[in-house]
């Protein structure tokens, strides 16, 4: 009924949830979201595997849904990474023109693309993605494409991204070992930027902030090319062990508490409030105080912005972000968790939409799955740059991939 | 024996009577190292079984322990002879002590001499009046499980007798230095951070500071804290400097890596620097100090040492309580013979010190070690580290947020 080639399907195997988006290829170039298939993930912690069985079975189930949705079989998909071994950082390659006439050329921007990837990683760890950010040309910036100009030395900054590569090879074999074969693993951070940010938010600098169940991912575009990105390995599993420690509950009644009273900051209405916890029969087992839980939440997620924050200043970024911080996944969802992060980042804070696509438009609205979202969107790049252009490889788009 | 002078002493630290004693071979070779220019005012002492090695020693002072039983041989790496022979003079020992206001004991445990002597020579000098700080080293593993074990026992006798133990295990040298540093480079190495250690606090206590360090401070931290204190000495000059050795302290192998500032409940920071020491700098290191220990009472000094130049120097103590310690330490034998001494000074003078005398006679309630901070779901994954702060552990309980 479809011709395959068509059919780009999203994996994220996330902390509290697997998620698997089918999205269609349309002939004119737009991207249509076709099916959606989700379900709890129980064998993940912090982004990374703990046990693999239970991960697989809760696969299974996601993509399934999914393929029942979308009526179509999905052999292959582009794969959502994360985990606290992910890093981000900025490096700059470094060639000099040696042809006579001083022209570049394209075997010039090759060599300087593979002087930035040489760098010096830990032995284990692996580059995920290598992105172009500009070239320098005899020290000119901001130069997008120097092939054909005239230099002595061609520089290029790139921003890479690593990670272990063990860790990341036994979610690839996992994936694989359900027969889906894995177009290429990409960075949850990138993917979720892709579904969020329009061209205009990327020119201007915008920070994407993903608060998942296990990890918050972050990502600074600025002058349309990413700038920084990193994992902080906390997430709304942080906060609902907090609560379960703070408030001596159990896990899950956490987890409901969370849902039904959280807040991001402590609200008037919360002092003094308490509210009871009773059993099946309607007898009270205890109270608890609402104030306290929204302090506990408060802290934790005040927290982990602020450690974001201070990387931004640490690197040196934090004045460029004219579009704002924007915020996903799941805990974005906490009331009142905008006007904190306003009050921490001194910016403009959005909850984030999948724009640019077309499709299931309850499925967009959701900010839990903008990550899927963006990995199709992600294959669909990928696809058009080999349908139109294949002898540009890798020239115009961003993203580079060293397998 | 408490005279008024003794007791106007512990009010104006620049009058302080310091006794540096060296025990063992151990010990004679790190005095060798303290210039004796650099400590004007303090007295040299050296301790030791061995007649042929106390001769060599640049002490002034010589004490030697020798008696006609072990025929010259020294202790012969046994600390219980060592033990004897220092209980036999032990009234020799404590007499060298009378008058001082500090003592320092420099030893290199594991031998006879040093893991022997040391513990009853802290009882002997604390009884003589004066507070006792004793930096020792432990052996490395390689020289044997013995050693080690020797050790491990005068720590902990030490750490009950003496105010204050400053320990440096010597493996932990192994992370500083490379494959081709020779062996005799090592010690002078591991006895080069003990003798810093040694600097450091010696400044501490003599030199003038713009924040003044004083004597009670010190005793304040160290007393009632018979537990292992880390210490880490760093310098750095130029412009960056204050940075620099904010940097350091947090990656100091000999505070693993920040991790015993998280987990000490005292610390003693102490800067020193030239005449152009800044508050900004001050400032910068004690704020990055601080929010490594943010549950630890933090004692600050500031100096200014002309010579210094352009460097900065900081000097860092960190102390941790451990209450199975305490516990222990009260029910040693060395802390009993005590408790005939308590009440005559207790009647004759109202120092500090009878305070500490006083709160170890108290029973003390021992606590298991147990952890019981439970990181719930996350206690078997990989902790989340960032600046040594572990951030599985909820916030509330790291920020110390009250909930009532």
């Amino acid at each position: 009924m479809f011709d395959d080639s068509n059919i780009i399907a999203g994996l994220e195997i996330g902390t509290s949830k697997i998620c698997v988006v089918v999205g269609e290829q349309l002939a004119e170039g737009g991207l249509n979201i076709i099916g959606l298939g989700q379900s709890r993930s129980r064998g993940v912690r912090k982004g990374e595997i703990i046990n693999p069985e239970q991960v697989e079975e809760d696969l299974r189930a996601a993509v399934f849904e999914a393929e029942q949705m979308a009526d179509v079989e999905v052999r292959s998909v582009y794969l959502g990474v994360s985990g606290g071994h992910i890093r981000g950082f900025n490096n700059r390659g470094v060639h000099p023109v040696v042809s006579a006439d001083r022209e570049i050329s394209q075997d010039d921007v090759d060599d300087v693309l593979k002087n930035a990837k040489a760098i010096n990683l830990p032995a284990e760890n692996t580059v995920i993605h290598a992105v172009r950010q500009h070239f320098f040309v005899d020290g000119q910036e901001g130069v997008m494409n120097p092939v054909g100009m005239l230099g002595a030395r061609l520089e290029v900054d790139m921003h890479v991204i690593h990670g272990h590569a063990n860790r990341l090879q036994n979610i690839i074999r996992l994936v694989r070992g359900t027969s889906l074969e894995v177009d290429e693993i990409v960075f949850n951070g990138i993917a979720t930027s892709l579904a969020l940010l329009s061209n205009e938010q990327k020119e201007m600098g915008a920070l994407v902030i993903d608060i998942g169940g296990g990890t918050t991912e972050y990502v600074v575009y600025f002058d349309g090319v990413i700038r920084h990105s990193g994992v902080l390995a906390v997430g709304g599993d942080h906060v609902s062990n907090d609560l379960a420690y703070g408030l001596k509950v159990p896990l899950s009644r956490a987890e409901k508490l969370k849902m039904e009273y959280g807040s991001a900051q402590v609200t008037d209405a919360a002092k003094g409030q308490t509210i009871s916890i009773t059993n099946e029969l309607g007898l009270e087992l205890k109270r608890i105080n609402v104030e306290h839980l929204q302090r506990i939440m408060s802290l934790r997620i005040e927290e982990a912005f602020r450690l974001i924050a201070q990387e931004l200043e640490a690197v040196g970024l934090s004045n460029y972000l004219r579009a704002g911080v924007i915020l996903c996944g799941g805990c974005s969802r906490v009331p009142g968790i905008v006007a904190l992060a306003e009050n921490i980042f001194q910016m403009n804070v959005a909850p984030g939409h999948a724009s640019a696509i077309s499709g299931l438009t309850t499925a967009l609205d959701q900010p839990e799955f903008a990550t899927a979202i963006g990995l199709v969107k992600f294959g669909s790049l990928k696809n058009r740059k080999r349908a139109e252009r294949p002898f540009f490889k890798g020239f115009i788009g961003r993203f580079l991939q060293r397998t | 024996m408490e005279t008024p002078e003794q007791n106007s002493f512990l009010e104006t630290s620049s009058a302080l009577d310091v006794r540096i004693f060296a025990v063992g071979n151990a010990g004679s070779t790190l005095l060798g190292a303290l210039s004796a220019a650099e400590f004007s005012g303090a007295q040299f002492t050296a301790i030791n079984t061995d007649a042929a090695a106390l001769a060599a020693s640049s002490a002034t002072v010589k004490i030697n322990l020798e008696n006609k039983l072990m025929r010259g041989l020294g202790s012969g790496g046994d600390p219980d002879r060592g033990r004897a022979l220092a209980e036999e003079q032990f009234s020799t020992l404590k007499a060298a002590c009378e008058g001082a206001n500090v003592v320092f004991i420099l030893a290199g445990l594991g031998g006879g001499t040093g893991s022997g002597v040391s513990p009853v020579f802290a009882k002997a000098a604390h009884e003589a009046g004066a507070l006792v700080l004793a930096f020792v080293t432990l052996p490395f593993e390689c020289e044997g499980n013995r050693r080690e074990a020797q050790a491990q026992v005068a720590l902990e006798q030490l750490k009950s007798t003496a105010d204050g133990v400053i320990c440096l295990p010597s493996q932990k040298i192994f992370k500083l230095i490379d494959e081709n540093t020779s062996l005799v480079e090592t010690f002078r190495f591991t006895g080069g951070f003990l003798v810093e250690g040694v600097r450091g606090v010696w400044q501490l206590l003599t030199r003038p500071g713009l924040i003044q360090v004083h004597f009670s401070d010190l005793c304040a931290l160290i007393r009632d804290r018979h537990a292992e204190s880390a210490f880490a000495f760093v310098e750095a000059a130029g412009p960056g400097r204050a940075r620099e050795v904010a940097e350091k302290i947090l990656a100091h192998p000999l505070l693993d890596e920040g991790r015993a500032l998280a987990e000490s409940d005292a610390v003693l920071v102490s800067l020193t620097a030239g005449k152009d020491l800044s508050m900004a700098e001050v400032n910068r290191v004690m704020e990055q100090v601080k929010r490594q220990c943010r549950h630890a009472q933090i004692i600050m000094g500031a100096g200014v040492d002309g010579a210094l130049k352009e460097k900065l120097c900081v000097t860092v103590i960190a102390a941790k309580q451990n209450a199975a310690v305490v516990g222990a330490a009260s029910r040693t034998e060395p802390r009993t013979a005590y408790s005939s001494v308590v009440p005559q000074r207790e009647v004759t003078s109202p120092r500090p010190v009878s305070r500490m005398r006083r709160a170890n006679n108290k029973l003390v309630q021992t606590q298991l070690p147990l952890n019981i901070i439970s990181k719930g779901r996350f206690d078997k994954s990989e902790p989340t580290k960032h600046n040594g702060e572990d951030l599985d552990i909820p916030t509330f309980l790291r920020r110390g947020v009250p909930l009532n």
